[in-house]
C-alpha cells in the first residue's frame, strides 16, 4: 500500500525530496533501511524496541542499531495478527505480531520491551515464545523516582540491557563508548527541540504529517544521519516559503504508543488545525533535553528518566501534577484547544482522559475527544468533530 | 446432588468478613485509619501490624458484581467520562464512589487515609489509584514491584522492593499510624501466614485425588478469601483454614465430590483447568454450566492472583522484608508469559485434568493479552482440548449466558470425543 503525498505538498527540489525520504522510511515495514545498514559489516546488529521509551543510548553504545516498532499503521494486512488477539485489545499488538510472524522483523537481533501496559508487558513473553532465538528482554523502568531507590534498580536495569545487547555483538559497553552516544543523542536532542520550537513559532512551515514522518524516520536511522536530516529539513523548509492559513492552533495526547495513521493527521489539517505539540513517537524525544556529557554516563540517563523525561499516561504521577502538566504545556505552545485522542482499548490512555479534560476545562482551555485505532479508514467523523472544534475556536475562541 | 449443607468453615469466614466489615463501619469513630490497597501483592501483615485497617477495591467491585449493583456503577462512571473499552473493576468502583461508597453491609465504607499501590501484575491498578486520589484527596503510597520478564526474581529486584518497603513504604504507614511496626509481632504473623499457606496448598492439591473433594475456581474464590484478602498472618486465617483442611479431608475419606450450591456433586464427569478469573454478576449461573455438566476445576490461575503457594513460597519470618517483597513479586499475573503457560501445562499433567478453559475477560488485559497464544501453546504441549469462552468480570453486559452455555456444551462434548478416541 502506498502513501499519498502529504499534506501542504512540498514544493519540488530538497524539501520534497527529504520528505520523500523520511516516508519511504515509515513505509519501510520490512525493515530494508535497517538490513542495507547490517549489510555495511557482518558485526552490526539491530535491536527493536517497543513504545514508549527505551534508553538507546545504552543499545546504541554497545554498538547496535537501536530499532523503533511502531506497529503496522494502516499498511499491512492483519492476516494472523487477529487470531492472536481478542477484539476488545488494542490494535498495536496484533499488527507487531503480524510483522513479526510474516518475518518482516527479521532484521532484527533482539528485542527491548518497555514497561508501559500489561498489553506490550504480556507481549515481551509471547515473542519469547515465538521468536526464542532471539534476545528477548521486558525493560522495567522505574515508578519509583528516588535515586537511591528507583534509580539504583534502573541502573542494574540499564546494565542488563547493556549485557543482552554486548553478548550480541561482541562490544562492551564502557563509560566512554556510553559518553559517545549520550553527545550523538544529545545533539539529536538539541535538533528535535530546534524543529519544536519552529512549529511552534510558525507551525505552517512544519506541517504535522512531515513533523510525524521526521519522528518516525528517528527509529530507523543513526542518531547522526537522523539529526542531519532534522537540520536539513528545517532549513529547506524555511526556504519553501510557505503561507500562514487561518488555521487555529491544537495540541494533542494520548497517541504515546498505538499511532495514529498518517491520513488522520492529514485529516486534522484539512479541518483546520494546526498541530503545535503532541506525544506521537513519545520516546523519541521522552527526555527532551540534553543530558550531562561528562561523569557518570550511566546516572546522567538515570537523572534523565527520574527527574527530566515527559509525563505521560504510563509513568505514575507521583506528585499529582499531571493536570498542572498538561494546563502549563498547552500554555506554553499557545495552543487554542487540545484534542484528547486515544487508541480504541488502551487502558492508559483512555483512563488519563477524564483527569485531563476535567483539568482543561478547568482552566478554560477547549478540548474534544475521540478513538483511533492504527489502522483507522474512515475519517469522515473525526473531520467533522475536529472541524466543529476548530470553527467554534475561532468564533467565539471556546467550544 | 445431594442437599446444600453449610460447612463450617463457610460460616467462620462469614463471621471473620462481617466482623471486618463492622470494624470498617465503626473505624472513624474508633479512630482506626484506612488503607485501600490491591489484593495482588498486598501487606496485610504490616497493615495489621499496625492496627490499620485494609480495604481491596476490586473486591469491593467483585461482591458489587454478585450483588447485581454493577450495570448501574459502570453505567454512572462511564457518564462520568469514562470509556467503554476499559476495566469494569475500576469503573464499578468509580460508579459506587458516586453513590455513596456502601459496603456489602449496607453501610457506607470510610475514607481512604492512604492508598497504598503496590501495582504487582497490572499497569490498570496505577490508573485507579491516580483517579480515586483526585477524589479523595489522602496521600497515595507507590510500591513498584517488579514483573518477572525473565522469569524469575533476581537479588537486585528483591533489594529494590524491600528497600521501598523499609524507606518508603514503612515509614508513610508508621506515621498514619502513630506508632512503629512491631518486628517481632511481625515475625509471628509471618510464621502465622505460612502455616494458613501450608493448609490452603494442601486443600487445593486435595484436588489431585478423583473425584477431586473441591472446584478448585468456583469453590476455590471460597478458599483463598482470608488469605487474599484482610486476614492472612491472624490466628482467624490459621483456624479457617484448619476447618476447612479437616472438612476436605472428610470428603476425601467419604470418596465425596465437591460442594455445590446445590449440594455435592455426585458424578465427576470431566476434570478442567481454568485460567482467568470468572464472571461475578453471573457467577451461579456460570457455576451451573460447569457442575451442571459433571465438570469439576481441579486448578485455576485465578486462585493465585493474591499469592502462588502451591510452587513452594511461603512467608518466612527470618527475614520479614525480603520475604513480603518475595511474595509481592511472585502473585500469578506477575510471571511473565513463559512462566505461566508452563504452570498451567504442569497443573494439567499434575492433576490428570481432561482438558483446560479459558475464561477471557474484556476488562483485563493483565490476564487476556496473550491467553490465545496459551491456547495453543498449552494445546500443542499437552494434547488435552482447549476451550476459549468471553466474558468480563463484573460487566454484565458481556455476559451472554445462551452463547457462553453453547460454547461450554459443545467444548464438553469435544472432550468426550476426545477421551473416546484415546
Ligand atoms: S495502545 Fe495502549 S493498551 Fe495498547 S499497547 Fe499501547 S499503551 Fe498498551
Ligand atoms: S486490569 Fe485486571 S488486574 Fe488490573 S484492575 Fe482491572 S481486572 Fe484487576
Amino acid at each position: 500500500m502506498s502513501l499519498a503525498a502529504p499534506e501542504a505538498p512540498a514544493a519540488a527540489g530538497p524539501l520534497a525530496e527529504l520528505v520523500g525520504r523520511a516516508t519511504r522510511l515509515y513505509e519501510d515495514l520490512d525493515l530494508k533501511a535497517v538490513s542495507d545498514w547490517k549489510a555495511g559489516d557482518a558485526s552490526r546488529r539491530a535491536i527493536g524496541f517497543l513504545p514508549v521509551y527505551v534508553p538507546r543510548e545504552v543499545i546504541h553504545a554497545a554498538g547496535a542499531l537501536p530499532v523503533g516498532i511502531m506497529g503496522g499503521g494502516d499498511q499491512i494486512e492483519i492476516v494472523r495478527g487477529d487470531s492472536y488477539f481478542q477484539s476488545y485489545i488494542c490494535h498495536l499488538p496484533r499488527s507487531v505480531i503480524e510483522l513479526a510472524v510474516s518475518g518482516r522483523l527479521n532484521a532484527l537481533d533482539g528485542f527491548v520491551f518497555p514497561s508501559i501496559c500489561d498489553v506490550i508487558r504480556n507481549l515481551s513473553g509471547m515473542f519469547k515464545v515465538l521468536t526464542a532465538d532471539k534476545w528477548v528482554h521486558y525493560l522495567d523502568l522505574p515508578q519509583n523516582f528516588d535515586r537511591d531507590g528507583g534509580g539504583t534498580f534502573y541502573r542494574h536495569e540499564l546494565a542488563t540491557i547493556a549485557s543482552g545487547v554486548s553478548a550480541l555483538t561482541g562490544i562492551e559497553v564502557t563509560d566512554e563508548r556510553l559518553r559517545a552516544s549520550i553527545r550523538l543523542y544529545n545533539d539529536n536532542r538539541r535538533a528535535l527541540a530546534e524543529l519544536q520550537a519552529l512549529r511552534v513559532q510558525s507551525p505552517w512551515l512544519v506541517p504535522a504529517t512531515e513533523y510525524y514522518l521526521l519522528l518516525r524516520a528517528s527509529y530507523l536511522l543513526p542518531p547522526e544521519s537522523h539529526t542531519a536530516m532534522v537540520r536539513d529539513y528545517m532549513r529547506h523548509s524555511r526556504d519553501a516559503r510557505r503561507n500562514a492559513q487561518d488555521n487555529i492552533r491544537v495540541m494533542v495526547r494520548g497517541a504515546f504508543c498505538e499511532q495514529p495513521p498518517l491520513g488522520l493527521l492529514r485529516t486534522l489539517e484539512r479541518a483546520g488545525c494546526y498541530l503545535v505539540d503532541d506525544d506521537f513517537v513519545l520516546g523519541a524525544r521522552f527526555i527532551p533535553e540534553p543530558l550531562p556529557e561528562d561523569g557518570d554516563p550511566w546516572q546522567a540517563l538515570i537523572d534523565g528518566f527520574l527527574y527530566r523525561s515527559l509525563p505521560t499516561a504510563s509513568k505514575y504521577d507521583v506528585n499529582a501534577t499531571k493536570e498542572a502538566d498538561i494546563v502549563r504545556r498547552a500554555r506554553d505552545v499557545r495552543a487554542d484547544g487540545v484534542l484528547l485522542i486515544a487508541p480504541s482499548f488502551c487502558d492508559p490512555a483512555l483512563l488519563d482522559q477524564p483527569m485531563l479534560a476535567r483539568a482543561l476545562e478547568k482552566a478554560g482551555i477547549p478540548c474534544t475527544s475521540f478513538k483511533y485505532a492504527e489502522d483507522t479508514g474512515q475519517f469522515q467523523v473525526i473531520r467533522e468533530q475536529a472541524g466543529t472544534f476548530a470553527d467554534a475556536i475561532k468564533l467565539w475562541g471556546t467550544t | 446432588m445431594t442437599a446444600a449443607v453449610k460447612d463450617l468453615s463457610q460460616d467462620r469466614q462469614k463471621q471473620m468478613i462481617s466482623a471486618h466489615y463492622a470494624r470498617l463501619a465503626r473505624a472513624k469513630e474508633d479512630g482506626r485509619k484506612v488503607v485501600y490497597t490491591f489484593v495482588p501483592g498486598n501487606l496485610t501483615e504490616l497493615l495489621n501490624n499496625l492496627g490499620l485497617l485494609p480495604v481491596l477495591p476490586e473486591i469491593n467491585a467483585l461482591q458489587s458484581g454478585m450483588r447485581g449493583k454493577t450495570g448501574d456503577y459502570i453505567h454512572i462512571a462511564e457518564k462520568a467520562g469514562h470509556s467503554e473499552d476499559v476495566c469494569t473493576y475500576v469503573k464499578a468502583d468509580i460508579g459506587m464512589l458516586k453513590s455513596g461508597n456502601i459496603g456489602p453491609t449496607g453501610e457506607p465504607l470510610p475514607k481512604p487515609d492512604l492508598l497504598l499501590l503496590s501495582y504487582t501484575g497490572c499497569f490498570t491498578f496505577l490508573k485507579w489509584f491516580e483517579l480515586l486520589k483526585r477524589e479523595y484527596d489522602c496521600p497515595v503510597v507507590m510500591l513498584h514491584v517488579p514483573y518477572q520478564g525473565d522469569g524469575r526474581i533476581t537479588e537486585p529486584m528483591r533489594r529494590y522492593v524491600a528497600g521501598q518497603l523499609r524507606d518508603v513504604v514503612i515509614p508513610a504507614l508508621e506515621t498514619l499510624a502513630g506508632r512503629r511496626v512491631d518486628y517481632d509481632l511481625l515475625r509471628q504473623q509471618l510464621a502465622l501466614s505460612a502455616r494458613a499457606e501450608d493448609d490452603l496448598v494442601w486443600v487445593l492439591q486435595s484436588a489431585r485425588h478423583r473425584p477431586s473433594p473441591i472446584d478448585a475456581y468456583f469453590g476455590g474464590v471460597y478458599y483463598i478469601g482470608p488469605i487474599f484478602t484482610a486476614f492472612r498472618g491472624t490466628t482467624d486465617a490459621v483456624e479457617y483454614y484448619q476447618l476447612l483442611r479437616d472438612e476436605i479431608r472428610q470428603r476425601l475419606k467419604g470418596g465425596l465430590g465437591p460442594v455445590t450450591p446445590e449440594g455435592t456433586l455426585q458424578e465427576e464427569k470431566y476434570r478442567i483447568v481454568v485460567e482467568g478469573p470468572p464472571n461475578w454478576t453471573s457467577f451461579r449461573e456460570f457455576w451451573r454450566m460447569f457442575y451442571g455438566e459433571g465438570a469439576v476445576v481441579v486448578a485455576s490461575s485465578y486462585t493465585k492472583v493474591g499469592g502462588l503457594y502451591d510452587r513452594g513460597f511461603r512467608h518466612d519470618p527470618s527475614r520479614p522484608l525480603e520475604t513480603l517483597a518475595d511474595y509481592c513479586m511472585g502473585c500469578y499475573t506477575n510471571l511473565n508469559l513463559p512462566d505461566r503457560i508452563a504452570l498451567l501445562e504442569k497443573y494439567i499433567n499434575d492433576y490428570a485434568a481432561d482438558g483446560f478453559l479459558i475464561n477471557s475477560v474484556k476488562s483485563c488485559n493483565s490476564f487476556s493479552a496473550g491467553q490465545l497464544l496459551i491456547l495453543r501453546e498449552l494445546e500443542k504441549r499437552t494434547g488435552r482440548s482447549g476451550g476459549f469462552i468471553e466474558s468480563d468480570l463484573v460487566d454484565p453486559r458481556y455476559f451472554s449466558a445462551a452463547n457462553i452455555k453453547n460454547r461450554l456444551e459443545s467444548y464438553f462434548q469435544m472432550v468426550e470425543a476426545k477421551r473416546a478416541r484415546t
